[in-house]
């Protein structure tokens, strides 16, 4: 499995990311800088990891999602290419609009960095198969613009479509009582139509070792190397 | 050529930064302020003097960058 992690000037979360990839595939990840107009031959998974790119210039993630290296990841996930945006990632890819909606100031305008439960909607995509159905896992979330929204329309159809990944829930598996950061329908993770491509607010890739407290996270990378294979 | 481009949230769309600052007028006792949207605002300056050519660049600016119209609207002004 290759694995491309994209840094973009102010990205942080880069070596998490890239450290989660190597334990589950047994391979390093490339680092690719976001001015680059090609991703390393051969990539099979781009990786767009949390952070403040731009300084959150503008609007979070708008910046990034215009920069060159955007056009490359475009057409990889235009192929079927598996890409995940955590954090910051995941306001790259609303803002570059390979997933729909927004994501916004959170509803009470606090920085949230906490644990956080969440429930794994769906179990047969590349990004969870390792996952049971409706599993309840505990990760990080760390963020100021998480509350994601979308036009009804556009809300129905991600709903009707199944492609909401992840919700926040409380240490029961119970929705809608727990959202951090004031989220429609609890959302914490959506996919494309496709299925290729993955965004999410809270960080697996900070759960993927006992020492930190926790490894709910690993088995997100190691549903994707599962599917990709160990070496490639 | 000077032009400025405002943009605002949709009305439909809640701002917790208006409510937090309309809170914080009404503290200081503003009693009067029904409400306080937030928005941005972006001075530019554009080489030439074709006002439509100009006005149509920055609404492509506008569409493409400056303003996500999911949630926002926005408005072009070029001065005379």
């Amino acid at each position: 499995m290759k694995s491309a992690v994209i840094l973009f000037p102010g990205s942080n979360r880069e070596r998490d990311a890239a450290r989660a990839l190597k334990q589950a595939s047994g391979q390093a990840a490339s680092i690719v800088w976001h001015g680059e107009t090609e991703l390393p031959k051969g990539t099979d998974v781009v990786l767009l990891p949390g952070g403040f790119s731009y300084g959150d210039y503008l609007r979070c993630g708008a910046i990034a999602a215009r920069s060159p290296v955007m056009d490359a990841v475009r057409a990889h996930a235009a192929k079927g290419g598996l890409v995940i945006g955590i954090c910051n990632g995941f306001q790259i890819l609303v803002e570059s609009g390979l997933l729909p909606g927004v994501l916004l100031r959170n509803a009470h305008l606090k920085f949230i960095c906490r644990m956080q439960h969440l429930k794994v909607e769906r179990n047969d995509t590349a990004f969870t198969r390792l996952y049971r159905q409706d599993q309840v896992i505990e990760v990080a979330v760390a963020h100021g613009d998480g509350n994601f929204l979308a036009d009804a329309d556009t809300l129905k159809r991600i709903e009707g479509e199944g492609r909401v990944a992840f919700r926040y829930c409380d240490a029961d598996g119970i929705v809608g009582k727990d959202s951090p950061n004031g989220s429609v329908n609890s959302i914490a993770g959506i996919y494309s139509d496709k299925f290729n491509v993955l965004g999410m607010m809270p960080h697996p890739e900070n759960l993927i070792d006992p020492l930190v407290g926790g490894t709910d996270g690993a088995a997100l990378f190691e549903s994707i190397a599962a599917g990709l294979g160990r070496a490639a | 050529m000077k032009a400025r481009v405002t943009v605002t949230l949709k009305t439909s769309v809640l701002d917790p930064q208006g409510k937090a600052i309309e809170g914080s007028l009404k503290s200081l006792g503003f009693d009067g302020v029904e409400s306080v949207r937030q928005g941005k605002v972006f001075d530019l300056e554009i080489d030439g003097t074709d006002k439509a050519k100009a006005e149509a660049d920055i609404k492509a600016m506008c569409e493409k960058l400056l303003a996500n119209t999911v949630i926002e609207t926005y408005r072009v002004e070029i001065a005379g």
